[in-house]
C-alpha cells in the first residue's frame, strides 16, 4: 500500500519519511521547472551578480600578475611563517571541495536517495573549488615560473620529481581529484543536456548541447551503458574522497613541526572538509533555491539530512581539537605541548577560539529540530562554519610555524593587502564559475529527480 | 701599380701576417685553455667520496662576538637584512626561577644588549647555530623536485638552478637553518663554504672564529681536528629526538637548548 505522503524506498518497502519532491510533480513539470531556469531571458539580478562576481575575478588576476611580476615577498610571510595564506586558502578550498564527490558517490552508493536535489551543484560546486584550490599551490612558489617542475615531465636536466615529498603526492591527488569529478559530473549532465537540446529554440543552442551530449538517445541500451558507467564513476571516486584531504594532511603530518607533527591529521582533515563542504553546499543551495524558487526539490528534509551530516563531522573535529590537547600531555613531549598550549592562549588565540567557536558551538545548534528547520539559522551557521574552518588551517599553519622550535626566530604573521586581495579574488573567480554555470547547466539532476518520483516506482499506481 | 694599390693589404700579406701574429693568438688563449687544465686536474685531486664532512661547537669557547655570523654573509653574499642568516649566534639567559629566554639580535652580528629587567640572571651563554647537515635530513625529503640532496661528501645544499621555492624544506627544518633568499627567491642555507672546503680551505666562519668554538673536520678521520673534539668532550646534537642524525657536535650545552 503506497499513502500520499510516503515514498517506496529501493527494495519496496514503505518508508514514513517525507517525500524527497514536494508539489505533486510530473515528468513534464520537473522537466519544465529545471529547464525554465536556463530558458528564460537572463535576470536582471544575474547580470549584476556576475559583474560583481568577474570584477572580484579581475582584481585576483591582477594580483596574481603582480605576484608574479615582483615576487612573494609583497605577501606578508616572513621568516619563521613561510608559508602563509595561499597555503591556508589552498587547504581551505580543496576542503570546500570534498562535499560534492562525497554527495555524488559515497551517497549514490549508499543510496541516499535524497542526494538527487543537491548532487548537480555540489559537484559543480566541487569543481570550482578544485580550481582555485589549484591556483593557490601554483602560485605560493617563489619561482613560479618553473612551478610546473612538480610534475614528471621529461626533460633535459635530468629532473625528476622527489617522490618522497607530500607536496608531489599533492600535485597527484588533487588533479586526479579534479579529473574523476570533471568526468563524473559531465556524465551525469548528459541525459539532462540531451533534454535541453531536444527542447533548444535557437539554432547554436541546439548544436553545442547535441555536440555535448553526445549523441544521447533516451534508448534501453543507452541507459544501461550510462547506469554503469556512473557506478564505476562513483566507485572511482569513492576512494578519491577520503585520499585527497588525507594527502593534504600529510603535507603537514610528515614535517617534524610541533602542532603538525600528529597521526590524526588525515582522519581529521577528512572530517573537516566534509564539514566545510556541506557548509558551502548549504549555503549555496539556500541561496538557489530561494532565487530558482527550487521550493519543491530542495525541500527542508534536504536541508536537515545536510545539518546532521555536519553536526557528525563537526564533532568529529571537535574531537580532534581535543585529542590534539590529549597527546601534547600524554606523549610528554614539551614542544608539543607548548605548540598547543600556545595556540590556545599565545598571540593567535583569538583565531583558536574564533574556530571553536565556529566549528565546535555552533553546530551544536543542529541538535533542534526547530533550529535545524529553519532556513535563516542554517544560512548563518552554515557560513560560520566556513569562516571556522578557514580559521582552522590559519590556525595549523600559521600558529605552528610563527613559535617553532627556535625561540630566537619567532615571529608574528601579519597578513598584507595583498594576501586578503588574493583571497578575496579567489571567490570572485568561484562565484563567477558558479554564476555561469547557474545560467547555462541544469542546476539539478532532471533525469535523477524523476527517477525518486513516485511514478518512477515500477510498483507505483497497483494495488497488492 | 699606382699609389692607392700599393698602400692596400693584399691577401698574401694578410696571410703572412697572421702567420706572424700567431704566437700572439695563442698568449690570448693560453690562460682560458690553461685554467681549464688547472681546474681538471684540481677536480681530479679531489674525490667527494673520500669527505665525510662535519663540524664541532665547543661552547663553553663562544664569546658571542658574532664574527662568524658576520663572515658567512661577507662570504656567501647572505642578504644584510637581520632575519636572513646561514649561521647565527643564540643567547641563552636562564634566569633564578629556571625561566629560559633566547635571543639573536641580527644573529649576534652587531653583539648582544646589555640584560635588561629586574630578573636576576643565573647563567648566560652562547650557542652557534647552523645547518646541521643531518645524515638523515627532513628537508630533503620533503623537496618536491629533488633540488635540495645530500651531496657525496655528507653537506646538504641546495641546487639553485632546480629549486623552485616553495619553502616546505624551511619550514621542515627543525633546525630553522633555511631561508628563502629574497632576490634568487630560492631556498638557501649553510653549505659548509663548500667552494672552500673542495678547495682544502676551512669554511669562513670556522677561519674567522677567535676563540676556535667551531672545530671543522671529518667524521671517522682520526687525523681530523674533529675526531679529537668528539674524543675529549661529551658531546651532543640538537634534538636527537628527531632521529634527523645532525653532524653539528656540540660540547658544552645544556637541556635548555634547541
Amino acid at each position: 500500500m503506497r499513502s500520499e505522503s510516503g515514498t517506496y524506498n529501493q527494495i519496496g518497502l514503505h518508508s514514513q519519511e517525507t517525500p524527497l519532491i514536494t508539489g505533486n510533480q510530473t515528468f513534464a513539470s520537473v522537466t519544465d521547472a529545471i529547464s525554465e531556469i536556463i530558458e528564460r531571458k537572463t535576470p536582471r539580478l544575474w547580470y549584476l551578480a556576475i559583474a560583481f562576481s568577474s570584477s572580484l575575478m579581475i582584481m585576483f588576476f591582477v594580483l596574481i600578475g603582480y605576484l608574479i611580476w615582483e615576487g612573494i615577498g609583497i605577501w606578508g610571510i616572513n621568516v619563521p611563517v613561510g608559508w602563509g595564506w595561499a597555503i591556508v586558502n589552498f587547504v581551505f578550498w580543496v576542503g570546500i571541495g570534498h562535499a560534492g564527490t562525497l554527495i555524488s558517490a559515497i551517497l549514490f552508493l549508499l543510496r541516499q536517495r535524497w542526494r538527487t536535489s543537491i548532487n548537480r551543484f555540489a559537484e559543480a560546486m566541487t569543481l570550482f573549488a578544485v580550481i582555485c584550490a589549484m591556483i593557490f599551490p601554483a602560485i605560493h612558489v617563489g619561482r613560479i615560473w618553473v612551478a610546473y617542475w612538480m610534475f614528471p615531465l621529461p626533460n633535459q636536466m635530468d629532473m625528476w620529481p622527489n617522490f618522497r615529498s607530500p607536496l608531489i603526492w599533492d600535485v597527484f591527488a588533487v588533479s586526479t581529484y579534479f579529473t574523476v569529478s570533471l568526468l563524473f559530473w559531465y556524465v551525469g549532465l548528459i541525459p539532462d543536456l540531451a533534454t535541453l537540446r531536444d527542447r533548444a529554440k535557437s539554432r547554436l543552442r541546439k548544436i553545442l548541447l547535441g555536440i555535448f551530449s553526445l549523441g544521447w538517445r533516451g534508448g534501453n541500451r543507452q541507459w544501461k551503458h550510462y547506469e554503469l558507467a556512473y557506478l564505476l564513476l562513483a566507485g572511482l571516486s569513492t576512494p578519491l574522497v577520503l585520499s585527497v584531504h588525507s594527502v593534504v594532511s600529510t603535507d603537514f603530518a610528515t614535517s617534524v613541526l610541533p602542532g603538525w607533527h600528529t597521526t590524526i591529521f588525515p582522519p581529521y582533515f577528512v572530517a573537516g572538509a566534509i564539514f566545510s563542504g556541506f557548509a558551502m553546499v548549504m549555503t549555496l543551495s539556500i541561496i538557489a533555491r530561494k532565487v530558482f524558487k527550487l521550493e519543491d526539490f530542495i525541500t527542508i528534509g534536504h536541508f536537515e539530512k545536510m545539518s546532521k551530516i555536519m553536526l557528525l563531522t563537526g564533532m568529529m573535529v571537535g574531537y580532534a581539537y581535543s585529542i590534539e590537547f590529549f597527546m601534547a600531555w600524554y606523549s610528554g613531549n614539551d614542544y608539543e605541548a607548548f605548540a598547543f598550549l600556545n595556540r590556545a592562549f599565545g598571540p593567535y588565540a583569538w583565531a583558536y577560539w574564533i574556530m571553536i567557536t565556529c566549528n565546535v558551538v555552533v553546530p551544536q545548534v543542529f541538535w533542534f529540530r526547530k533550529l535545524r528547520t529553519s532556513i535563516p539559522v542554517l544560512f548563518v551557521s552554515s557560513i560560520l562554519i566556513n569562516v571556522g574552518m578557514w580559521f582552522e588551517r590559519f590556525v595549523i599553519v600559521v600558529s605552528s610555524l610563527s613559535r617553532d622550535f627556535l625561540p630566537s626566530s619567532w615571529g608574528y604573521y601579519t597578513p598584507t593587502i595583498y594576501d586578503v586581495g588574493i583571497f578575496v579574488g579567489s571567490f570572485g573567480l568561484f562565484l563567477t564559475l558558479f554564476l555561469l554555470f547557474v545560467r547555462f547547466l541544469p542546476i539539478i539532476a532532471v533525469s535523477e529527480i524523476k527517477g525518486v518520483l513516485p511514478q518512477a516506482d515500477p510498483h507505483y499506481g497497483k494495488e497488492h | 701599380m699606382n699609389q692607392k694599390e700599393s698602400q692596400a693589404v693584399n691577401r698574401r700579406e694578410f696571410i703572412f701576417a697572421c702567420k706572424r701574429a700567431l704566437p700572439l693568438a695563442g698568449l690570448l688563449f693560453f690562460p682560458l685553455s690553461a685554467t681549464d687544465l688547472i681546474l681538471a686536474q684540481e677536480n681530479e685531486k679531489y674525490n667527494p667520496t673520500e669527505h665525510n664532512y662535519a663540524m664541532g661547537i665547543d661552547t663553553h669557547k663562544c664569546i658571542g662576538c658574532g664574527r662568524c655570523a658576520d663572515a658567512c654573509k661577507k662570504e656567501n653574499n647572505v642578504p644584510l637584512e637581520p632575519i636572513f642568516f646561514r649561521t647565527w649566534v643564540e643567547r641563552y639567559i636562564i634566569a633564578g626561577n629556571g625561566e629560559v629566554s633566547v635571543d639573536s639580535p641580527n644573529g649576534g652580528i652587531d653583539g648582544f644588549p646589555e640584560i635588561k629587567g629586574d630578573k636576576e640572571a643565573l647563567r648566560t651563554f652562547f650557542v652557534p647555530k647552523l645547518c646541521n647537515h643531518c645524515a638523515n635530513p627532513p628537508c630533503v625529503q620533503v623537496c618536491p623536485v629533488g633540488a635540495t640532496f645530500i651531496s657525496r661528501d655528507g653537506v646538504v645544499l641546495v641546487d639553485e638552478k632546480y629549486c623552485v621555492g616553495c619553502r616546505y624544506c624551511i619550514q621542515a627544518c627543525p633546525y630553522g637553518a633555511r631561508y628563502l633568499h629574497p632576490e634568487k627567491k630560492v631556498a638557501d642555507k649553510c653549505t659548509f663554504c663548500y667552494h672552500r672546503i673542495v678547495k682544502g680551505l676551512l669554511p669562513a666562519c670556522v677561519e674567522v672564529c677567535p676563540t676556535q668554538t667551531r672545530i671543522f673536520g671529518e667524521v671517522g678521520v682520526r687525523s681530523s681536528p674533529l675526531s679529537r673534539f668528539v674524543r675529549f668532550n661529551d658531546i651532543t646534537v640538537l634534538k636527537p629526538s628527531l632521529n634527523t642524525s645532525p653532524k653539528v657536535y656540540y660540547a658544552g650545552t645544556d637541556g635548555e637548548v634547541r
